[in-house]
């Protein structure tokens, strides 16, 4: 059987958080932000932490989509911070978003990839990230002003900092260990989806 | 005002301003340089520069979860690029304005475009949109303001059709 070839051009330390933990000692105070979760993790991740709030949009398909969603959301809402909480496989589908987002630079956006290096809902296969490939320095590449990268339980403060004070837009790479998401029963009817974060947001 | 037939592109881009549509999404193309130069132009819209068009399809999503309205500015070979992503505009029930400049149909000389072109209409219906298409320039603003009213208004995911017939067919 052919190998995959693992970029040797990485020294990567080994992920040693668990995500479980990690999203929220960074997120802290969901509430704070309107969020878009990609699949599959991240929206479960997500909606564990916040019990299903209308004030996450958290994508069940569509994969690829939620950081030009975040983009479109940060663009309409301008005095909210937006999060788009994605992880390392669904950004890589559509990593051109980086640079369209970086060319439009709202100050009100982070996106944050938890990067497990895996497919986590597909049979674990490795990712790309997990083979080498590094979505901060493409994040950086792509024009985004601020890139940082969490690799231990130190690095956090700074993550947590960039939420809290801005600064523009920026990238979080959450470097964490394979393993599940927290879970919750989440609602997967599309349209409610949609109909109650714009309830929530627009009709307050 | 500039004249709905003979300057159809400017009075576009007028009508989509006058439906408060500011954010303008595309990936280039020779059919939609008035749209996208006037977009890059004007202080109160967003032009939104795509690498590639399903990008656009998620971007209005969040627009319109944000309360705005936007416009996707593909040519028709983008329109494949869009597929999957019309999953989450058709699943979730968002409005979407899409504006088609054709390619692979009247008079066009390229086979290359022809596949893609030729499959627009269908595979964009098997995805539940409405297709409406402009043949002749006095069709561009009744058709396009209809579509405003059936997506912003009905909910609903319109792709409108600049056919070659209105456009022209690039010479080779």
């Amino acid at each position: 059987m052919a190998k995959l070839n693992k970029i040797q051009m990485s020294n990567l330390p080994d992920a040693v958080l668990d995500r479980r933990q990690a999203v929220p000692a960074l997120i802290e105070n969901p509430a704070d932000f309107l969020i878009v979760a990609g699949l599959a993790g991240a929206a479960q991740e997500i909606t564990a932490l916040t019990l299903d709030s209308p004030g996450v949009f958290g994508l069940g398909g569509a994969m690829g989509a939620a950081p030009m969603m975040g983009l479109g959301l940060a663009l309409a809402q301008k005095d909210r911070r937006v999060l788009v909480v994605t992880g390392d496989g669904e950004l890589l589908m559509n990593v051109g978003a980086l640079a369209t987002i970086a060319l439009q630079n709202p100050p009100n956006l982070t996106v944050i990839c938890v990067d497990n290096g895996h497919y986590g809902e597909t049979g674990n296969q490795d990712s790309h990230t997990g083979l080498g490939v590094q979505l901060d320095k493409i994040a950086a590449g792509a024009g985004f002003p601020v890139v940082t990268t969490i690799n231990t339980e130190e690095d956090l403060a700074e993550g947590r900092r960039l939420l809290r004070e801005g600064g523009g837009l920026s990238f979080i790479l959450l470097r964490v260990k394979e393993g599940p998401p927290n879970r919750v029963s989440r609602n997967l009817v599309p349209h409610q989806v949609r109909d109650r974060f714009r309830a929530a947001l627009l009709k307050s | 005002m500039p004249d709905p037939t003979n300057d159809w592109p400017n009075a576009l881009y007028d009508l989509l301003r006058a439906n408060k549509i500011t954010q303008f999404a595309y990936v280039p193309d020779a059919g939609h340089k008035v749209l996208i130069d006037r977009s890059l132009a004007d202080p109160d819209a967003h032009a939104i520069p795509l690498t590639t068009e399903e990008e656009g399809v998620a971007l209005l999503a969040g627009a319109d979860l944000g309360g705005a309205r936007g416009v996707l500015l593909m040519q028709s070979s983008g329109a494949g690029n869009c597929i999957n992503l019309l999953s989450l505009t058709v699943g979730c029930r968002f409005p979407l304005l899409t504006l088609i400049s054709m390619r692979g149909e009247f008079g066009e000389g390229n086979a290359w475009q022809f596949p893609m072109g030729q499959a627009v209409e269908p595979v964009l219906k098997a995805m539940g949109l409405v297709v409406l298409t402009c043949s002749a320039p006095e069709d561009v603003i009744p058709v396009v303001s209809n579509a405003i009213t059936m997506s912003f208004q009905a909910g609903q995911a319109v792709a409108v059709l600049l056919s070659q017939r209105l456009i022209g067919a690039k010479k080779f």
